[in-house]
């Protein structure tokens, strides 16, 4: 692995070939906010939130930190007055459907978010797909899924996966930055699972 | 048939197909392309079946049901050979009269030929319609003459000549150069320069590579490239292969859309053909290269036709686009280099080779080259297929071919590319039809679909109208593009409905720009550029909408419909 040498927010900062940007920065302890990435899945690059400033040979381009390849000479601007305001654009799109969610709340006050900016449409689920990857990809057992497409995409347990292999993992709960995911279980659970369900039901 | 082993073999082939052509024998073409078919063509093709069964003319008479001639206007369109003479809005009930006095008693039927609306003018032949005169119509032209489930109409017009001269005339380096220097660039919206692609791909690190057909036209009022692919299915394949050849692929992927049944086979009928006759498959002519084509649908949903999305859909993900920060052309498919273009770039190879980088960088303007098809529709007097030479202005299609706005309205505006194209004002139709020219003015050439908008027509409701279709065509998945149309959607909804308020523009310009620069894909990136187009030349609607309740085209049912 050769080292590549490039600049995030004026700091000279040291890195491998292959990382991201994202990764670059955190291992020299620069924070850049996201919402829908994980150590342990593959970057994913949805919720724009990691979009950065990327000078490459004196272009500068908007770029999401997640999925953005190091290279040499590369100038990374994290907070800048355009970064901002895209992040608190993207926390008040996200407010409307869940204003209360404990993962946006301390970004919101950081980017002086208005949770009130757009009408509110409670539908709790922000889309970072955190649950789908983590059981696509770690589990591999695709229990819940993404369905539809624009805007009325959601998630979605698939209740003749979930209703075997949920009972015991729920490991996509704590996840969850909102109340979506648990709901969705409990609204799979109550509607799908008793007549799927042909083994004993494990006390909870 | 046997397999050609040889480009002297195509040849003696091609001399053979020719030698059984029967010049004077009648020939009835009949368009079948796709607005045509909704015009009921299938009945009348029957027709003809049946007429020339009950008069015995079976050995005397062929038939051809053949791709779109482009009138779509004035279907279904028959064209009768050898004296090329062309019925429009032909009924089923006109088939007999057609038979017995034009095929055999030589004479021209006054009320089915063309009559200009204006001047009461005739045109007995196609060329002397307005809407083809003038007209360079170098790919959609042959449509007419072929049969597309026939190889050998193909032939008969010189088809595979450019695959066999590549192959044998040229190394792919000679190819490649003629591409670059012919400068043609991509049709399917972003103008890029195909050869520097083409070149990307082939130096990419990797054996195996991939090109790729897009022939997944979705938006509404874009419908040229499934003219052409359904009409003339060898002329886009011939491009592939060539491309192949000077990429140094050996797979090709075809992606289309599942519901167009027509042009799904056509396609499979042309490969078929190809392959048996040795042009697709493993060794091409008995040149050596290896090349096979598979055939993809799409499912069902219009960001797949974006090239990162395509190429997933193509692995057998779902298609969502992924960020291209590592360009395709090094690794799209499996991560392998795979050069996407499509129809009517690929469309546009044979004649390139053929008759070299000089003849076509002859035609166009300085920065865009060759002729451009464009599919003509929305408040036009002929809606159709449209194939001119790059440069030509705007207005010459409107008034020359489109034949000009119906009904005495005055032109508004015409919009180019669909749902994340932009919208230019009737001041402006001088604009020559150039790549560079129309971004400039805050619109983009897109695909060549040009919608034409009178003064009817609110630009409020347009907006609205592509987020609406965009709200369930986005793929869903990054927030810019999925919250942001919704919001835009929103505000657009309540000031169509006269519930605009203060602010609500500057809201609109502030989402635009956000989803613009952040989005994941080009789909989303484009989503705000017919707002913003409209914003940049038709604000006082907007205010009008807002501030005074009012919607100047009279369009909106909830606003007060200015003073009765």
């Amino acid at each position: 692995m050769s080292e590549i040498i490039l600049q995030i927010d004026g700091r000279e900062v040291a890195a491998e070939s292959g990382m991201t940007v994202l990764e670059a920065a955190q291992r020299a302890g620069i924070s850049i906010p996201t919402l829908c990435h994980h150590e342990m899945l593959e970057p994913y690059g949805a919720c724009r939130l990691c979009t950065v400033e990327a000078e490459v040979r004196g272009r500068t381009k908007l770029v999401a930190s997640c999925l953005y390849p190091v290279e040499k000479d590369l100038i990374v601007r994290t907070r800048s007055e355009k970064v901002d305001k895209i992040r608190k654009m993207i926390l008040e799109l996200l407010l409307a459907h869940a204003p209360e969610a404990r993962g946006l709340q301390g970004l919101a006050q950081e980017y002086g978010a208005d949770k009130n900016r757009f009408e509110k449409e409670p539908s709790f689920c922000i889309h970072c797909g955190l649950c789908v990857r983590y059981c696509a990809e770690v589990k591999k057992k695709h229990a819940i899924e993404f369905v539809d497409k624009g805007t009325k995409r959601e998630i979605s347990f698939i209740p003749e996966i979930a209703a075997k292999e949920c009972w015991n993992c729920k490991e996509c709960f704590p996840l969850c930055p909102t109340e979506a995911l648990q709901a969705a279980f409990v609204l799979t659970k109550e509607l799908a699972f008793f007549s799927l369900s042909s083994e004993p039901v494990p006390a909870e | 048939m046997a397999h050609i082993n040889s480009a002297a073999e195509l040849e003696e082939l091609r001399k053979g197909i020719l030698s059984k052509i029967e010049p004077d024998k009648p020939c009835i073409a009949i368009c079948a392309g796709i607005a045509c078919l909704g015009l009921g063509n299938d009945r009348v093709i029957s027709a003809f079946e049946e007429e020339i069964r009950k008069q015995s003319l079976e050995t005397k008479v062929d038939i051809r049901a053949t791709g779109c001639h482009g009138f779509c206007e004035k279907g279904p369109i028959v064209v009768i050979y050898p004296e090329e003479i062309c019925y429009l809005e032909v009924t089923p009930e006109d088939v007999p009269e057609i038979i017995s006095q034009t095929v055999v008693g030589k004479k021209v039927i006054d009320r089915l030929i063309y009559t200009d609306p204006n001047t009461g003018a005739k045109a007995v032949h196609q060329f002397e319609i307005p809407f083809y005169k003038n007209q360079s119509r170098l790919l959609i032209g042959n449509n007419p003459k072929i049969n597309p489930k026939s190889i050998e109409d193909y032939l008969a017009i010189g088809g595979y000549s450019a695959l066999a001269k590549a192959l044998f005339a040229m190394n792919p380096e000679q190819v490649l150069e003629e591409i670059k220097k012919a400068n043609l660039r991509g049709r399917g919206g972003g103008g890029f320069p195909a050869g520097s692609k083409w070149e990307t791909t082939r130096n990419a690190p990797g054996e195996e590579k991939y090109v790729i057909v897009n022939a997944h036209e979705g938006e509404p009022g874009a419908f040229m490239d499934r003219a052409l692919f359904t009409g003339n299915p060898h002329l886009v394949l011939e491009g592939l292969i060539i491309g192949a050849y000077t990429i140094g692929s050996h797979q090709g992927f075809i992606y289309t859309r599942h519901d167009t049944p027509q042009l799904r086979e056509n396609i499979d009928i042309a490969l078929s053909e190809a392959k048996e006759y040795g042009l697709l498959g493993e060794n091409i002519l008995g040149s050596g290269f290896n090349f096979n084509v598979e055939v993809h649908l799409d499912v069902g949903i219009f960001v797949s036709g974006e090239s990162s999305a395509l190429m997933r859909s193509i692995e057998g993900k779902s298609p969502e686009p992924r960020p291209k920060y590592i360009r395709t052309s090094v690794s799209g498919i499996w991560n392998k280099p795979s050069n996407l273009n499509n129809v009517e770039t690929w469309a546009n190879v044979p004649q390139i080779i053929n008759n070299g980088s000089k003849w076509y960088s002859s035609i166009g303007t300085e920065r865009s080259k060759g002729t451009k098809l464009i599919s003509l529709s929305g408040n036009i007097c002929n809606t159709g297929v449209v194939e001119v030479p790059m440069g030509t202005s705007l207005k010459e299609i409107i008034y020359n071919f489109g034949g000009g706005i119906p009904n005495g309205k005055k032109l508004k505006a015409v919009h180019f590319g669909g749902p994340m194209g932009g919208s230019i004002p009737e001041s402006l139709i001088d604009s020559p039809l150039d790549f560079d020219v129309l971004s400039k003015l805050g619109t983009s050439l897109g695909a060549g679909d040009m919608l034409v908008l009178d003064e009817d027509n609110c630009m409020v409701e347009t907006a609205r109208y592509f987020l609406d279709f965009l709200s369930g065509e986005s793929c869903g998945k990054c927030v810019p593009c999925r919250e942001g149309i919704r919001q835009m959607l929103k505000t657009l909804t309540d000031i169509t409905d006269g519930k605009g308020k203060e602010g609500d523009i500057e809201l609109l310009e502030e989402i635009a720009g956000v989803v613009g620069e952040a989005a994941l894909c080009s789909l989303g990136r484009s989503v705000p550029k017919p707002l913003l187009s409209m914003l940049k030349y038709f604000r006082d609607e907007y205010e009008a909408h807002i501030k005074e309740k009012r919607c100047p085209a009279l369009f909106c049912k909830e606003l007060k419909k200015g003073e009765l």
